[in-house]
């Protein structure tokens, strides 16, 4: 039992925790695709630059004494971050993309510039900050928090951070948040028509632009909260996001580009995946090492923890080559 | 003064003109129906009123008031609406979504006119929670007929309604016009069959080359022996 214990903490909990960023994350890649048809490259950054602001507001915050009992203020400041980011990603839009959009320029174009905003949001972190490793919890403890199974024999408990409960916790209400805006609202089932059908939206006499400005704006706020998330989880540097946003590319094509709840579905799933092949089965099988018709070896991950990121790609490959458009038969340009 | 009124109009996507000098005038009480052999410009002269390619020459103006390469956001607040030939629905949202959509640029409560949709075509009502995209040809081509008066316009432009519908639908759905006509909603359509269109047009409009080669009543067209034999088979 306590092997399994183990697995629960090291595949499902760091699955779950690992597959909230990933959704968080690629919903935004998804929606920015649905809406505008290009793959917008410096999300990873928008997330990145989310995590900095949170992390300067925090200090902001400690400076003047606010603290929150109970919350990180990692945590607290999370709203306004998530504020700010939007306003930035809006920023992003009117300096770099709307005006090469007026031009009618091709996805392709779109892509490049993103490509270029990344690098320019990049150095401008590292301009600020350096390109050391920062962490919210210099002055306040990261709980832990350990539940006991009431079981015969389990010395182990499961085991998780506060800030990861309150991680998962904050994924499922903005993706309760997103459905319903999506679903309910004028504006948001404008977004859903626009990305089933530009031109027929244009046709309805739909506002596109105020379209396109809510589309940045929830990226924007989705994108800081993935990067706040990344950063409570790990530490905060310049290329925080940087390094996973291969693998949100990866969520977000085999759920189905343009579909949100597609994102998520495949944000869980490669989060899943890679915790479970990093993870040691020889742990799982030892205890049935007799029963076995092989030796079970020392150790027997599927893939070594540097080739993490592989694990997304073989993900990708599979589901494509079962359902090319995705789980959620996205757009295939 | 004519609802709607193209004079003279060029125009085309950038390359040599589709249009050469399109003229067209209707009243709201009007149905109108283009007519003409393939390449003439019928759907091409919709999509310039629509704002949907360039027009180069000539004008357009809707209730005297010039609206020449005026965009679709400004249009359908004037109270144009417009069914394209395909990809006329918004086929991942049901049935519902697509008339609120339409009805996207109104702020007062949609109910009355969903309702009045519901009523014309019934089946919609039945299937208002299933995905545009899992209906018919013919259903979809009421959803997207109900989606273009949602905004609850006074000339209703449509693209080839009855292409592609079997027998029965082309009936029900050529029905349907005169009866949105009758409700006050001028009508300006493209029409393959053009025998049968032109029978209930009060204006009918020849066009080939991008220019009028006839205009009439429709019963006068389908009476004229010459276009009769060019335009309508014999």
């Amino acid at each position: 039992m306590n092997e399994l214990i183990f697995f629960f903490n090291n595949v499902i909990v760091a699955g779950i925790v690992l597959g909230s960023i990933y959704a968080v994350g690629a919903v935004g890649v998804t929606l920015v695709f649905g809406i505008l048809r290009f793959a917008h490259f410096a999300h990873g950054d928008m997330m990145t630059m989310g995590g900095f602001i949170a992390f300067l507001l925090m200090l902001g915050f400690q400076a003047m004494g606010i603290s929150v009992p109970f919350l990180p203020t990692g945590f607290v400041v999370l709203p306004i971050a998530m504020v700010l980011t939007a306003i930035v990603a809006l920023g992003l839009d009117k300096g770099f993309y709307a005006p090469l959009r007026a031009r009618g320029a091709k996805p392709v174009t779109l892509l490049i510039a993103s490509i270029g905003v990344t690098l320019m949001v990049q150095g401008l972190i590292r301009l600020v900050f350096g390109s050391g490793t920062w962490s919210f919890f210099e002055t306040e403890q990261k709980q832990l928090i350990r539940i006991p199974v009431p079981l015969e024999g389990v010395t182990r408990t499961i085991n998780f951070t506060q800030p990861q409960l309150l991680m998962v916790i904050s994924t499922a209400i903005a993706v309760i948040a997103l459905n319903l805006f999506l679903t309910r609202s004028r504006l948001g089932k404008a977004m859903r028509a626009m990305a089933d059908n530009a031109a027929l939206a244009q046709v309805s006499g739909i506002n596109v632009k105020l379209v396109v400005r809510v589309t940045w704006i929830i990226a924007g706020g989705l994108a800081a909260m993935a990067g706040v998330m990344l950063a409570l989880d790990v530490n905060l540097k310049p290329d925080l996001a940087f390094n996973i946003v291969l693998p949100i590319f990866a969520a977000a094509i085999v759920g189905g580009l343009g579909k949100p709840f597609g994102a998520i579905a495949g944000g869980f799933l490669i989060g899943f995946a890679e915790t479970a092949a990093i993870f040691n089965w020889t742990v799982l099988l030892k205890p049935l090492a007799g029963v076995l018709p092989f030796d079970v070896p020392a150790t027997l991950a599927i893939v070594p923890t540097e080739y993490k990121l592989t694990v997304a790609f073989v993900i990708l490959v599979v589901v494509l080559l079962w359902r090319p458009t995705g789980i959620f038969k996205g757009a295939s340009s | 003064m004519a609802l709607i009124e193209l004079k003279s109009v060029v125009g085309g996507y950038g390359g040599a003109p589709i249009l050469n000098g399109v003229d067209i005038a209707i009243e709201q009480s009007d149905i109108g129906v283009i007519v003409g052999p393939n390449g003439a410009g019928k759907s091409t002269t919709l999509k310039a009123i629509f704002g949907l390619l360039t027009v180069t020459g000539g004008s357009i103006s809707f209730d005297g008031e010039e609206i020449t390469n005026a965009q679709p956001d400004r249009l359908v607040p004037r109270g144009l609406s417009f069914v394209p030939q395909e990809k006329n629905v918004f086929t991942s949202m049901s049935v519902e979504e697509n008339l609120e959509m339409g009805g996207f640029i109104r702020r007062d409560n949609l109910r009355p006119t969903m309702d009045w949709i519901y009523d014309m075509f019934p089946v919609l009502r039945e299937k208002r929670k299933q995905a545009a995209g899992e209906l018919s040809g013919g259903q979809r081509q009421m959803v997207a007929m109900g989606r273009a008066l949602m905004s609850k316009p006074r000339l209703l432009m449509l693209d080839e309604p009855s292409a592609g519908l079997s027998p029965r639908y082309v009936i029900e759905i050529l029905e349907q016009i005169v009866k949105i006509n009758q409700a006050g909603v001028g009508i300006l359509m493209v029409e393959q069959n053009a025998r049968q269109a032109l029978a209930f047009a009060s204006r009918g409009f020849v066009l080939a080359s991008g220019k009028n080669r006839f205009t009439g009543t429709g019963p006068e067209l389908i009476a004229d022996p010459e276009v009769a034999k060019s335009f309508l088979g014999g």
